[in-house]
């Protein structure tokens, strides 16, 4: 099976929809002719001509609000926010329009849109390159909001959205893009062609929204994480010598609470993390909904690895980033609680 | 250099309030049949000066005159009369309902029914508006039934939109009627996203945005006239400068500009202004816009000059905010009135004429209050069920959703 970067896996699964359905246009920043400057819609235009791929002006509001238009036309609009940190001019257009459209004219008007933005730190990025704004989603009623881990999942994860027939919120982390990263900043960085999950198989393919997956099976702990941060509690477990079962929760919304319940009832123990900051962030969700649904199984309170509630930090960005070591003391806390 | 190292803040004021005598000598209203007609292909270099006029048809003696004139027959006219009357007769019922506590809210159009009658008959079946709430004449002119819009403004067991909308935010894909947000100035760039999508889809059908002069400052206007700029979408970009945004003047939105219709101008956009309250006048300039965007050459801005006669809604008062006469001596006059003289004038209405066709109205407008009721008010009769609230939030309901309505026990 061909190997993939997260780049190459998400250019792919753009691909593979245009030529499937010509309702699928692509577009936003730098996205027609250059390609986009984390190259994931290259050759896009030149496959699928100006029509079907084109450069937007710097307005985000303007991005989505034009693809609301455009679903509501009829056509499949997926469109390129270039950071996450860029989205805020375009968040009433997603909270108050995309997000209600459906409800509001009962189904008269549907908005199957996708906004794809790369997400998360671990670049040098700064406070406006490096944010994880996930929870600004996942309380909109009316979003999906999907956050993939590796190739493999981006570009079925990605299918599912452009064929989904509401919005959706797209989160690409960006220091996965050429490889998975465990939070070891100071080692090489390991290419997806050495990782299992950068195979990704030709043509069309989906992974359903809504389902998480278990990416180490363990009998102590159960670590609920989402993007980058499924490798750090990968490398963290294996550091600290924790049998931890690592559920990569790839939907945030819709959630699938079955598998974490399932998991949680089995180790009786839960850590939470994300690169977001921790007040109000999706942790917060996890944890209330662990407790809620699994309380009377649960050994130790519920713990919470995230960011600091500082904005995101230049030069101090691993000591802001929750690493493996952070991650690492939250479990064995955990197992001694 | 007296003034050097102390700024002076600049707010501007409107010419009258509350108390003062109503004063429209600022607003130059050009003659009737002044203002050229440009061939549709025109370079807009050229018609900058007309974002600074206002096109006008209907004269003082209301006769049809100049170059934007004849484009519509007798019967056409009559029909654009009733549907004014309809609309008017309609907000006058439904503001009543509201008073009478059989909804929320109200939002009515006096002296603005001009703008949107008349815009919906140079329109195509298939095009689509994006309005704001101060649309209803494109669906009146459209032939919605009102029945189906009371039911919505009662939220009753009819009600097309399941008692999740306020009163008049109504959708209607099948009459080219985009959902209205109730927020401001989004549905502008959407409309452009829309047109853009027809363009796309090698289609003829165009886009109508609308905006109020207030809702103009929003991020959101700027975005769409870019957008429509750069991709020449097939839009017709409309702005209705009706004076008031509730309480503040247009001046607040519009700034040093002078006019709305000038912010077209730095996009190359053609931008026109037309008097709102002239029926003829609205109808030949939107033809003209739609003409242009079907032909494939882009968008353009239309400033339509009219006033909020009304309160802003039925939770305003403007005698707080301006002179309660001021309408009177808007220099515009009433659309309804106009072009009522207009058919007079052409031979084809009288005064008797006019008297009849508004009790007739009523009382169409008072049967489909009846039939409306009987579905139900905001706070008696049928009304959606609790289990709608739940629904069609998604295409599917996901399981938080489902067990949230279990926990709500419909």
């Amino acid at each position: 099976m061909p190997r993939r970067t997260m780049i190459e896996a998400i250019r792919d699964a753009m691909d593979v929809s245009m030529a499937r359905d010509e309702r699928v246009i692509v577009y936003g920043e730098d996205v027609g002719f250059f390609g986009g400057v984390f190259r994931c819609t290259q050759g896009l235009q030149a496959k699928y001509g100006k029509s079907r791929c084109f450069d937007a002006p710097i307005s985000e509001a303007g991005i989505v609000g034009s693809a609301i238009g455009m679903a509501a036309y009829g056509l499949k609009p997926c469109v390129e926010v270039q950071f996450a940190d860029y989205v805020y001019p375009a968040y009433d257009q997603i909270v108050s329009e995309a997000a209600r459209l459906r409800y509001r004219s009962n189904g008269d008007f549907t908005c199957p849109i996708v906004v794809r933005m790369p997400t998360g730190g671990g670049i040098f990025g700064g406070q406006t390159h490096s944010q994880s704004p996930e929870a600004l989603f996942t309380h909109v009623s009316g979003l999906k909001v999907v956050v993939p881990s590796n190739p493999h999942d981006a570009k079925g994860l990605l299918i599912s959205a452009i064929e989904d027939p509401d919005p959706v919120i797209f989160l690409e982390p960006k220091r996965l893009y050429n490889g998975p990263f465990d939070g070891h900043h100071d080692r090489p960085v390991t290419p997806w062609s050495k990782h299992e999950l950068g195979e990704v198989a030709d043509g069309h393919y989906t992974v359903p929204l809504g389902k998480a997956v278990i990416r180490r099976l363990g009998a102590d702990v159960t670590v609920l994480a989402y993007g980058t941060m499924v490798y750090v509690a990968e490398a963290a477990a294996e550091e600290a010598g924790i049998d931890a079962e690592i559920i990569d929760l790839r939907t945030l919304l819709p959630l699938d609470l079955e598998t974490i319940v399932a998991s949680v009832k089995k180790t009786g123990r839960c850590v939470v993390v994300h690169e977001a900051t921790l007040t109000s962030g999706f942790g917060a969700e996890l944890s209330a909904l662990v407790q809620e649904n699994c309380f009377y199984h649960l050994e130790a309170p519920v713990a919470r690895v995230a960011g600091w509630d500082t904005p995101y930090p230049h030069a101090q960005e691993w000591d802001y980033f929750p690493g493996p070591a952070r991650v690492g003391r939250a479990l064995v806390e955990t197992m001694e609680a | 250099m007296a003034d050097a190292g102390m700024l002076r803040f600049h707010v501007p004021e409107p010419e009258v309030r509350p108390g003062g005598t109503p004063d429209f000598s600022n607003v130059t209203i050009p003659k009737a049949g002044s203002v050229p007609r440009p061939e549709i292909d025109v370079d807009p270099r050229t018609i900058r000066d007309m974002a600074f006029s206002i096109i006008r048809v209907l004269n003082r003696a209301g006769e049809a005159v100049g170059p934007w004139a004849g484009l519509l027959s007798d019967d056409e006219l009559l029909e654009g009369l009733r549907h004014m009357m309809t609309l008017r007769s309609f907000d006058a019922r439904m503001q009543m309902a509201q008073r009478q506590g059989k909804t929320s809210f109200y939002m009515q159009h006096l002296g603005e029914e001009a703008v949107s009658c008349a815009f919906r008959k140079a329109l195509a079946p298939g095009d689509m508006n994006f309005p704001t709430y101060r649309q209803a004449g494109l669906l009146i002119a459209d032939g919605y039934p009102m029945v189906t819009m009371m039911n919505q403004i009662y939220s009753n067991e009819a009600d097309p939109l399941k008692g999740r909308q306020l009163p008049i935010m109504y959708s209607s894909k099948e009459h080219g009627f985009f959902s209205i947000s109730g927020n401001l100035a989004t549905q502008y760039i959407q409309a452009v996203g829309w047109a853009m999508a027809s363009a796309i889809s090698n289609d003829s059908k165009i886009a109508a945005a609308w905006i109020g002069d207030g809702s103009t400052a929003e991020s959101d206007f700027h975005a769409a006239l870019v957008f429509a700029s750069t991709y020449k979408a097939p839009v017709v970009l409309n702005v209705v400068n009706n004076q008031w945004a509730i309480s503040t003047f247009q001046g607040i939105a519009r700034g040093g500009s002078g006019t709305f219709a000038a912010r077209g101008l730095g996009f190359g956009i053609p931008s026109l202004r037309v008097d709102g309250n002239d029926y003829l006048a609205v109808h030949a300039v939107a033809k003209w816009a739609a003409t242009r965007a079907r032909k494939n050459l882009g968008p353009t801005l239309v400033e339509y000059v009219t006033y909020r006669v009304g309160a802003h809604s039925s939770s305003d008062d403007p005698s707080a905010y301006r002179p309660k006469a001021e309408s009177d001596a808007w220099p515009l006059g009433d659309p309804i009135v106009r072009l009522k003289n207009h058919l007079i004038q052409r031979g084809v209405w009288s005064d008797e004429r006019h008297t009849q066709a508004e009790a007739e109205i009523l009382e169409t407008v008072i049967a489909a209050q009846r039939e409306a009721e009987r579905h139900g008010t905001l706070h008696a009769g049928g009304k959606p069920s609790t289990r709608d609230m739940f629904e069609g939030v998604y295409a599917e309901m996901p399981p938080h959703l489902r067990r949230q309505r279990q926990q709500a026990g419909v």
